[in-house]
């Protein structure tokens, strides 16, 4: 890998004034790069496919604890790894669905360096993205996109553009999509907040852009809403574990089993209708999948097979799959379905 | 000490660190870009640890970093100056084999044994996640408790591949080691 | 029944076991390499300027300047011999430097202009480059035929005729190929390498370098898997030691994983059409297995996928052909029984596809097709008991009363199958020389340039030189590994403990009949033995292991996910020198298996001429949650016409027909019939 230099920041406010008084830009060639776990950047670096010539590792900042709201919404700090995340009482209690979506992801010994902050800026595991020696729009921007004609079938269906099918690989990130969070990021200016919605881009013409994040900018937290209805994450992949996922869904679901029998007619998952729901989907496109069409059908309709099959497919209506990911749509379908019928049912 | 020279190309970057290591104090000078693997292996000597995908997609280089496992390939040793590190070569004591270690040979839970270093420091630090109630992909209830059966043990033991696929001893030898600290740890207690 | 820890556990769980990379060599400098960005052309300038430029850079090869080398059969060792590239991937030039951090940036500065040519890399049934191998691996047929197969094909009352596709696939020891290399004052060359026998790889780097065989010191105790792919030398220690001289230093060098996928072998993607013709009651009356691989422009491999189906069924009319495609690929090569694994995925699920027609349970069609002798050869096996390892795991696994009917047994969103497969493998046996040597404390040492590549090798020999020496175990010890020792052939073809076992017991009889019960003089006695003759004498039988493989899955019809719930193999392979370490063959075999049948798959593609999928997150092996309930027991055998141990090997067979059980299985679970493997939800999932 290229040579670097390497400075250890003491607080965000210090990583910021050290990431300015470099050369800019992002990870690319030259430039300054956070390092928090190194999961992914030092992966990258050693692919050749990042290439900094400057590190500020911000792994050690003050940014490690994970804080209650009066609410029963989450701080997570950036700096928290995937592992305390997941293992901390009050995420496991009040959001299931994201500590089963950071243990759905990667390994045991990888979630122990891994960070909040470093999970949601991870790169695509496109083959052609992670090989310096092929084009690729993302890593060079205007050099092509082999992918859409080559090996796509675990690359995006919905959502991609001529530029760019690459999928987001976080698991974390769908299960936070779902919750609504947002991000609070720290610039020179001080500090702004961005719903994880607004935060990741589609590829568009500037696939090279994964979030909307500005040079220099760190994130220092990620805040999440309470919840208080039953969550889910369920992930589909190639082999039982340690693998990227082929679709994944984070869902929460609110019934109200007592709202005049709604749907009850239908007898199915237990009947009732639906007051609220969350709904996201990984696998699926270059960033995690808000599926807020599939939330709209099924606010307010009954519990039932039939509204999770109508949502999934109101959904999945916008798929757009390449010549080898069309199982991608059945399969977030089913998928779907499956994962709100369990809620539904309360299993 | 800026490194980067973009009209001609950059030069190594040093850093002195100091790394414990197996219960010793070392200091060192290393490359910025050298990971901890490398300084363990070509510095140190502690060829224990193993190299196998150098992107964390294997786990042979599997290390307790601060007493939680790690994949050292994928960090950088100047990132981790201070840290506490325990190796293949540290896990027995005064030359006694830790219980995961005896389970590993009494249940040929390797058959090359060039995962097996990872699968040690990993399964070792199993023990202790479970015991600390952390949860995994295959615990039913993330809220819950986990209790370490077959399906949670194989799920742990996962980030460490082992291609003579010895995975069925591997997790009779976690079982019958977690066995051995829960007694221990009753034996402590009373 | 012997069962004995593996003798190198002590080092192997302590971090003492030392792989090549790990020997401390004084003053080793670090290698890296640059390889091909074009799939076929010529390489028409290499600047390396820049990268000689780097502090700590001590040597820079490449195609255009490398010192010549001494011509070898293997095509892939004449290393920067050549301006042409022959596949993508291909080694075009590499660095030495200080460290491993300045050598892999240098390699990443020397810049290769090509004149690319345009590339044909994809195998299919009708290429028009398809060829007739003279043979193929090692020394079998190219085609068969008795009878008239395609006439009593079209005349059977039940047909089979349908064409199965296995992809490339990787071996991917978790050791990657790794050589230090250092030139001594003598001018001999010693190379700590990983590889599956010092012997032949010390005999080939020899020629490579025009020395002479004992200039060459290899030195192998410990090897981190091989799988094949460490069976002959590779590029790797070419270019070590050709650093290493440039350099005047030791270099040492591991192939980087992605690196791996191009230069160290894989197995080639095949298509087979397999037809059946068998009367009413599943006897078969016809056998066709025709075979179409691929190979590269630098040597020919041609993978003898059809060579079990001369072995298997009974049948009056048959045939069985290969062909071959010379692609601008890389040189496919031995993976984990090479020619059964792939050949017997497809024979296995074709018998399975004529059991469904015929409607006889599985089982019971092999067992009706049962020969009396080889089909092919007519010889007499030495020993053959399929039938028994059928009936065995049948009882074992509770197959009796099973339903035959597929896509019926649901329980939530999980349908769930059986299936059943045979497997075969032949036992081979080479000639290898061994010492043996008494010592006055009363211990033995036996010495013979064997591998354990993690095979337990090491612990076998130990215990059949403590039985010929009627000798306790702990009192023997086996020195293996290094080429300075007798010489020994390569662990390959699972031949291994067959052929070294036998020059072991030699030289321990010899030894014992030199000892002839008196005391051990101080300086100790020594025997040794030379096999040639007695491997070249042996009686003509067919011998082969057997086996079935047993499988349960259960498939998500929601997810096309496809989970194993259990697997069991019964085996009947000779003698079980130990049972631990044989269970522990068997187990990985049917598990490498269960990767072929469920995940493991080669991506190639064709614009670029190179596998893309190439590391270990997107090649996926199977990883501990997807092995759930693997079990392998043996009927044992005693069969004289072997050797003296009565062994048969046990290193591949554990793979043949673990992926035709699996395929068979999700078969019998969903009624979809998945003839290209791997059997991912990718492929399974539209079809539900």
């Amino acid at each position: 890998m290229r040579p670097f230099a390497y400075e250890r920041a003491t607080t965000a406010e210090d990583a910021v004034a050290r990431h300015a008084a470099g050369d800019g830009g992002g990870n690319g060639r030259g430039g300054t790069a956070y390092l928090a776990g190194g999961t992914n950047l030092v992966d990258l670096m050693r692919l050749g496919v990042a290439q900094p010539a400057r590190l500020v590792d911000v792994r050690r900042l003050p940014l490690d604890r994970i804080e209650l709201d009066t609410d029963g919404g989450l701080v997570i700090g950036a700096a928290v790894t995937n592992s305390d995340l997941a293992a901390d009482r009050t995420v496991r209690e009040g959001h299931p669905v994201l500590a089963e979506a950071v243990v759905a992801g990667a390994s045991g010994q990888i979630r122990n360096l891994a960070t909040v902050g470093g999970n949601l800026l991870q790169r695509t595991r496109c083959p052609y993205f992670q090989d310096a020696a092929k084009p690729c729009n993302k890593r060079n921007p205007g050099s092509g996109c082999p992918a859409r004609e080559g090996e796509h079938h675990n690359l995006a269906v919905i959502g991609h553009s001529a530029a760019c099918v690459a999928t987001h690989p976080s698991d974390m990130a769908v299960a936070l999509a779902a919750l609504g969070a947002s991000v609070r990021i720290r610039n020179a200016e001080g500090e702004r907040t961005v719903s994880l919605d607004d935060f990741y881009r589609l590829p568009g013409g500037e696939p090279e852009c994964d979030t909307v994040l500005e040079p220099g900018e760190l994130i220092t937290a990620v805040e999440v809403p309470p919840l208080g209805m039953p969550s889910r994450y369920r992930k589909v992949r190639e082999r039982a574990s340690f693998a990227f996922a082929l679709v994944s869904v984070a869902a929460a679901l609110d019934v109200d089993r007592g709202a005049g029998g709604g749907g009850a007619a239908g007898g199915e998952a237990g009947g009732g209708t639906i007051r609220d729901v969350r709904l996201a989907l990984g696998g699926v496109a270059h960033r995690p999948w808000r599926a807020r069409r599939a939330e709209d059908v099924l606010r307010g309709a009954p519990a039932t097979r039939e509204s999770f099959l109508r949502a999934a497919e109101a959904e999945m209506e916008a798929a757009e799959p390449l010549r080898d990911n069309g199982y991608k749509v059945p399969l977030a379908r089913n998928l779907i379905v499956r994962t709100l019928t369990e809620l539904g049912e309360g299993s | 000490m800026d490194s980067a020279n973009f009209s001609g190309e950059a030069v190594p970057v040093h850093a002195d660190i100091t790394l414990r290591v197996n219960g010793r104090e070392r200091a060192l000078g290393v490359d910025t870009r050298a990971s901890l693997l490398d300084v363990l292996r070509e510095d140190l000597g502690l060829t224990g640890s193993k190299k196998g995908c150098d992107h964390g997609q294997c786990g042979a280089c599997t290390v307790l970093l601060d007493g939680r496992r790690a994949n050292s390939c994928l960090a950088l040793a100047v990132a981790h100056d201070g840290a506490d590190v325990v190796t293949v070569e540290g896990l027995a004591a005064e030359g006694e084999l830790s219980p995961v270690q005896e389970a590993f040979i009494e249940n040929d839970a390797f058959q090359c044994g060039y995962c097996t270093p990872g699968q040690l420091c990993s399964a070792t630090a199993v023990l202790d996640e479970a015991a600390r109630g952390w949860p995994s992909t295959v615990t039913a209830d993330v809220s819950s408790d986990p209790v370490l059966d077959d399906a949670e043990i194989s799920e742990r033991m996962s980030g460490n591949l082992c291609r003579c696929g010895a995975y069925p001893g591997i997790v009779a030898a976690v079982r019958q080691a977690a066995l051995r600290h829960r007694e221990t740890a009753e034996r402590t207690d009373a | 029944m012997t069962v004995l820890d593996r003798v190198e556990g002590r080092e192997k769980v302590t971090g003492t076991a030392r792989y090549a990379f790990e020997y401390p060599v004084d003053g080793v400098a670090y290698a890296a390499a640059v390889q091909a960005d074009v799939a076929r052309g010529e390489v028409t300038a290499v600047d390396v300027l820049s990268a000689r430029e780097l502090p700590g850079v001590l040597a820079v090869l490449s195609c255009v300047d490398a010192p010549r080398l001494e011509p070898v059969p293997d095509g892939e060792l004449a290393l920067f011999q050549s301006a042409r590239v022959s596949y993508r991937g291909q080694f075009v030039a590499a660095v030495a430097a200080e460290t491993l951090e300045t050598a892999r940036e240098a390699a990443r500065l020397v810049r290769v202009e090509y004149a690319p040519e345009s590339a044909d890399v994809v195998l299919r049934a009708d290429h028009p480059g398809l060829y007739k191998p003279e043979k193929v691996n090692p020394a079998f047929p190219t085609d068969t035929e008795q009878g008239d197969p395609e006439g009593a094909f079209a005349a059977s009352a039940v047909r089979v005729d349908a064409t199965y596709r296995t992809p490339a696939e990787h071996n991917n020891p978790m050791e990657p190929h790794t050589t230090v290399a250092r030139w001594n004052d003598d001018g001999s060359l010693t190379l700590w390498d990983s590889n599956q026998g010092a012997t032949p790889v010390g005999e080939t780097i020899a020629k490579v370098f025009g020395l002479g065989a004992d200039q060459v010191h290899v030195v192998s105790p410990h090897v981190g898997g091989g799988f094949g792919s460490k069976g002959t030398p590779r590029p790797n220690a070419v270019l070590a030691a050709m650093l290493a001289r440039a350099a005047r230093r030791p270099v040492k060098f591991a192939v980087p994983r992605q690196q791996m996928f191009a230069t160290t072998g894989y197995r080639t993607p095949t298509i087979q059409r397999i037809r059946l013709g068998a009367d009413e009651d599943g006897r078969l009356n016809a056998i066709v297995h025709d075979v179409v691989e691929q190979t590269s422009t630098v040597r020919e491999f041609a993978e003898q996928a059809a060579t079990p189906t001369r072995v298997m069924y009974q049948a009056p009319n048959r045939r069985t052909s290969h062909r071959l495609v010379r692609l601008d690929v890389p040189t496919p090569s031995w993976m984990r029984a090479p020619g059964e694994t792939p050949g017997m995925f497809a024979l296995e699920t074709a018998m399975d596809e004529l059991a469904v027609a015929a409607g006889v349970d599985p089982v019971e069609l092999r067992i009706r097709n049962e020969p009396d002798r080889e089909p092919e050869s007519g010889l007499p096996f030495s020993s053959r008991n399929l039938v028994a390892c059928l009936r065995e795991g049948a009882d074992r696994f509770g197959w009796a009363g099973r339903d035959p009917a597929p896509g019926v047994r649901r329980t939530g969103r999980l349908l769930t199958g059986t299936g059943v497969a045979a497997s075969t493998y032949p036992a081979y046996l080479r000639p290898s020389r061994a010492t043996a040597r008494a010592e006055p404390d009363g211990t033995y040492t036996v010495r013979l340039a064997a591998a354990d590549i993690g095979t337990g090798a090491r612990t076998a020999l130990t215990l059949i030189a403590a039985e010929a020496l009627k000798a306790d175990a702990a009192d023997v010890r086996v020195e293996i590994g290094a080429s300075d020792l007798p010489g020994a052939p390569v662990a390959g073809g699972s031949g291994g403990t067959a052929s070294w076992g036998t020059a072991v017991v030699r030289a321990c009889e010899a030894l014992a009949g030199r000892l002839n019960g008196g005391a051990v003089p101080p300086g100790g006695v020594e025997a040794s033995a030379d096999t040639t003759e007695e491997v070249k004498g042996r009686e003509d039988y067919a011998r082969h292991a057997f086996g079935a493989q047993f499988a349960e899955v259960a498939v998500d019809v929601d997810t096309g996910e496809v989970r194993v719930a259990r697997m069991l193999g019964v085996f009947a392979a000779g003698r079980i020198v130990n049972a631990k370490t044989a269970r522990s063959q068997f187990v990985g075999g049917m598990t490498m298996g269960l990767g072929m049948a469920l995940m493991e798959e080669s991506s190639m593609d064709e614009r670029f001429g190179d596998f893309v999928n190439r590391d270990l997150a997107q090649y996926h092996v199977p990883v501990c949650a997807d092995v759930r309930d693997v079990q392998a027991d043996w009927i044992e055998e005693s069969d004289p016409h072997l050797n003296p141990m009565g062994t048969k090997g046990i290193g591949e067979i554990g793979i043949v027909g673990a992926a035709a059980a699996i395929a068979n299985a999700v078969h019998h679970a969903t009624g979809v019939r998945v003839r290209e493997l791997p059997i991912t939800p990718a492929r399974l999932l539209p079809r539900l």
